[in-house]
């Protein structure tokens, strides 16, 4: 068995990328020991650095596109007529895996009609950002198309209670009073189901 | 003006200079602060400093502003007399080494010669030696008397490092000395000034390029910059010699080394690279066409433009290069420098025995 030498292949482990370099541990000879030519390669690197494109995203600025299926903030989604869409039948929330919403339930009264599509609508309904993990579950159990999310995500925030989002801060905008937002947002939300749908037929 | 039969008006003239150099001196540091981070961010693929203002142009006034502002902390088990005066030596003698740079020929304004630099002694080089000398009391001084282990172990690496240094440096410019015959700085630069192609075959550059090549790694290792940065290597003596510095303390020792660099890079070209002289044109003649105060004024702009070039190989090599170990650093020094340094000597010796007679 030889001690080393052209067989030392045979023990080496096998190599999983291409980019393995045999270490050559001979003495540095004089132009190596000069060390000036390897420092102007180095500095050759340097400089084509320079005019290389820039990795940073200037944030505020620019931003990345997010993927089509990304999943963010929720949103309560309202009818033509502006009228809320959620029940309150409490399939989101049995379906939210980190049980982040809460909701109660009230009846529609008499002259709410314009406001509450069915007869019973959710008084109260808040999802804590803080539990949810953006698995997007709500909207796939939802019925009556009244929860989606969005391609935004929860901004910062000092306290806790902070991160707990009731209705105002989750409705879309009423499209009487600002159709212009309700036109944006719901474009944003259809824009969103049109290139899902597109990525899965493809 | 006369007063003792001497022209009063030179000490105007001469206050007026030390107040224009000792001021563009400042604001050349300040904005190499910014054009550091710059550089380092673009060769590292990011885009360096660009929030406060266009470019990032009011980093370094937000930056001095912050050191302003900052706590001022002298800690108590420190020597207080000799903690306060180590940033100001470090100071002092980083901005009184450039009394001596030839800025430019000369202007003529209101019927007077003025020439634009504040002294040429006949000694010159070996006043900037001096300076520089006195330059390593800064961080001895601020190291020790900071009473930390590190500050001290920084200090005594910066004051060996810098010393050993000097010497490569001294006698790498001994050769330059034999063939200039002068020691004044202003007649080493007029010189230059007469070679071919308008000057620029005269530079030192072409007669020393060992001894440029020397005196190039010296100043390296004289500036504290990487790759000779051992007196404050951050992975080792946490900030090095200013470790306990805060406040405008601190900045004074940060700006130094910055002025520092930019003299030194005034240093080298003044020495190696033709000082204010422009190159690939005869000065004189243009001094004809031109009027001769506009070319002393391209003149200095050459010689900023030089130093900018430096400036920019400083940052260039800092952010290629990794630090020496320090004993290497002294291996560098003494084993191959000094002995190059004297074997570039003896050939210059043996060339100006032979063919300059």
């Amino acid at each position: 068995m030889p001690a080393c030498g052209g067989d030392l292949k045979r023990y080496m482990m096998q190599p999983l990328t291409n980019r393995a370099k045999v270490l050559d541990l001979k003495p540095l000879n004089f132009m190596e020991r000069l060390y000036l030519p390897n420092i102007m390669n180095g500095m050759w690197i340097t400089l084509r650095h320079i005019f290389k494109k820039k990795a940073t995203i200037q944030y505020p600025e620019e931003k990345r596109p997010f993927s089509p299926v990304f999943r963010g903030l929720h949103v309560l989604n309202r009818d033509e007529e502006g009228r809320e869409r959620c029940t309150a039948c409490g399939l989101c929330a049995v379906a939210c895996p980190a049980e982040a919403i809460t909701m109660e339930a009230a009846e529609r009264m008499k002259g709410e009609e314009h406001l509450y599509r069915e007869e019973k609508y959710a008084a109260r309904y808040e999802i804590n950002m803080l539990r949810c993990i953006f698995c997007g579950l709500c909207e796939e159990a939802c019925p009556k198309d009244a929860i989606y999310l969005s391609e935004t995500f929860a901004p910062a925030n000092f306290t806790r209670k902070g991160f707990i989002y009731g209705k105002p801060d989750l409705l879309i905008p009423d499209p009487k009073n600002e159709p212009g937002d309700f036109s944006l947002a719901k474009g944003q939300i259809e824009d969103r189901k049109e290139k899902v749908r597109k990525d899965v037929t493809a | 003006m006369h007063l003792l039969s001497v022209d009063m008006t030179i000490f105007l003239e001469k206050l007026t200079m030390i107040a224009i150099v000792v001021f563009a001196l400042l604001g050349i540091a300040l904005y190499t602060t910014l054009a550091e981070r710059k550089v380092a961010g673009v060769m590292q693929d990011r885009h360096g400093p660009n929030r406060a203002g266009p470019f990032g142009l009011l980093q370094p006034l937000a930056d001095g502003l912050k050191l302003f502002f900052k706590e001022e902390i002298i800690p108590l088990s420190s020597n207080r007399v000799l903690f306060i005066l180590g940033p100001f030596i470090a100071m002092f003698t980083a901005l009184i080494t450039s009394a001596v740079i030839p800025w430019g020929s000369s202007l003529e304004l209101f019927g007077r010669k003025v020439d634009l630099t504040i002294a040429d002694p006949n000694i010159g080089v070996l006043y900037v030696f001096a300076v520089v000398s006195i330059g390593v009391f800064g961080i001895m001084i601020g190291g020790w008397a900071s009473n930390n282990k590190f500050s001290l172990l920084a200090a005594i690496r910066g004051a060996s490092q810098i010393i050993s240094y000097e010497l490569a440096m001294g006698l790498s410019l001994i050769a330059l000395l034999m063939i200039t015959g002068t020691m004044s700085l202003g007649e080493i630069v007029k010189a230059q000034m007469n070679g071919a192609w308008g000057g620029f075959l005269g530079w030192n550059v072409f007669v020393q390029p060992l001894g440029f090549l020397i005196f190039l790694v010296c100043v390296f290792a004289e500036c504290n910059r990487t790759p000779f940065d051992l007196p404050e290597a951050e992975s080792e003596l946490n900030m090095g010699y200013h470790q306990e510095y805060s406040s405008l303390k601190l900045g004074f020792f940060l700006f130094s080394e910055y002025i520092n660099m930019i003299v030194s890079s005034a240093v080298m070209a003044t020495l190696f690279f033709g000082g204010y002289d422009i190159p690939f044109v005869n000065e004189t003649h243009l001094g004809e066409t031109l009027g001769n105060n506009l070319v002393a004024i391209l003149g200095v702009l050459m010689l900023l433009a030089k130093i900018v070039f430096f400036l920019f190989l400083f940052m260039w090599v800092r952010w290629t290069i990794p630090r020496f170990r320090y004993d290497q650093l002294m291996e560098l020094g003494w084993k191959k420098l000094i002995p190059l340094a004297l074997f570039n000597m003896l050939i210059t010796g043996i060339v100006i025995l032979l063919f300059d007679k």
